[in-house]
């Protein structure tokens, strides 16, 4: 459910989402014969209800006419192309994985990122799709597409690095 | 772009990198870039470990179905 809510923006939109996977997945019952979880296997019919949802609400909305050129992210550099706040080191971030608390920093600068962005993101990273199969889910340029992730990783890096790796909550070391 | 990178530049090659292929130009050049870079190598490895925590991410979600 949070996964869905997550990429949708829309609680009755998640709920929709969620309810329909499970439909399917009581109807589709038989037919799962345990070569993986019953997590994955519900996990992927939710994708596949997710990109329906998401497919619906981009006929519904205008298509964005402006160029995506990425200034916004000019904020992360100096004038002269250097990083304006140059990454750290992260200690042990794999560690993290088994930490209280990461995933929620990770879910809430998830939810920072402005909409289109972050469902460009989730649909390359969570469900693994290509490049060219969001741009037209999401009705915009190939070169939108890669900005647009390039701004979910430079903002994603960014706010991790503050609110989680920096800020020391609940990590060790 | 002149053949010496900028970290703008060679940061955002990097993360084009994980969705496109790369021409060889642009990998000779984002080598050499991050080679000489601490920053660059250092947002290369986290980009690398956010897909990581990307994937691990929808099974974490709390059991109750919140």
């Amino acid at each position: 459910m949070r996964f869905a809510l997550l990429q949708l923006r829309d609680r009755s939109a998640a709920e929709d989402a969620v309810q329909e996977a499970l439909l399917a997945a009581i109807q589709g019952a038989s037919r799962f014969a345990g070569q993986s979880s019953e997590r994955t296997w519900l996990v992927g019919i939710l994708k596949h209800k997710i990109v329906d949802n998401v497919r619906k609400a981009s006929r519904e909305q205008p298509i964005e006419s402006l160029e995506d050129r990425g200034e916004d992210l000019d904020a992360f550099f100096s004038d002269d192309g250097h990083f304006a706040e140059a990454p750290q080191q992260w200690a042990n971030p794999e560690r993290s994985f088994e930490e209280k608390g990461f995933f929620d920093a990770l879910e809430r600068c998830l939810q920072s990122l402005p909409r289109n962005t972050a469902r460009a993101f989730t649909m390359r990273e969570v469900m693994g799709l290509e490049t060219d199969e969001i741009c037209k889910e999401l009705r915009i340029s190939t070169s939108n597409c890669w900005v647009m992730l390039y701004r979910a990783r430079m903002s994603l890096r960014a706010c991790l690095e503050r609110t989680w790796f920096l800020a020391g909550s609940g990590r060790a070391g | 772009m002149a053949f010496r990178l900028t970290c703008k530049e060679a940061s955002k090659l990097i993360s084009d990198g994980m969705d496109r292929r790369l021409s060889v130009p642009e990998r000779i050049r984002l080598r050499l870039h991050v080679s000489i870079c601490d920053a660059c190598t250092r947002f290369t490895s986290q980009v690398a470990f956010l897909r990581r925590a990307l994937k691990a991410f929808p099974g974490r979600d709390d059991p109750e179905g919140r």
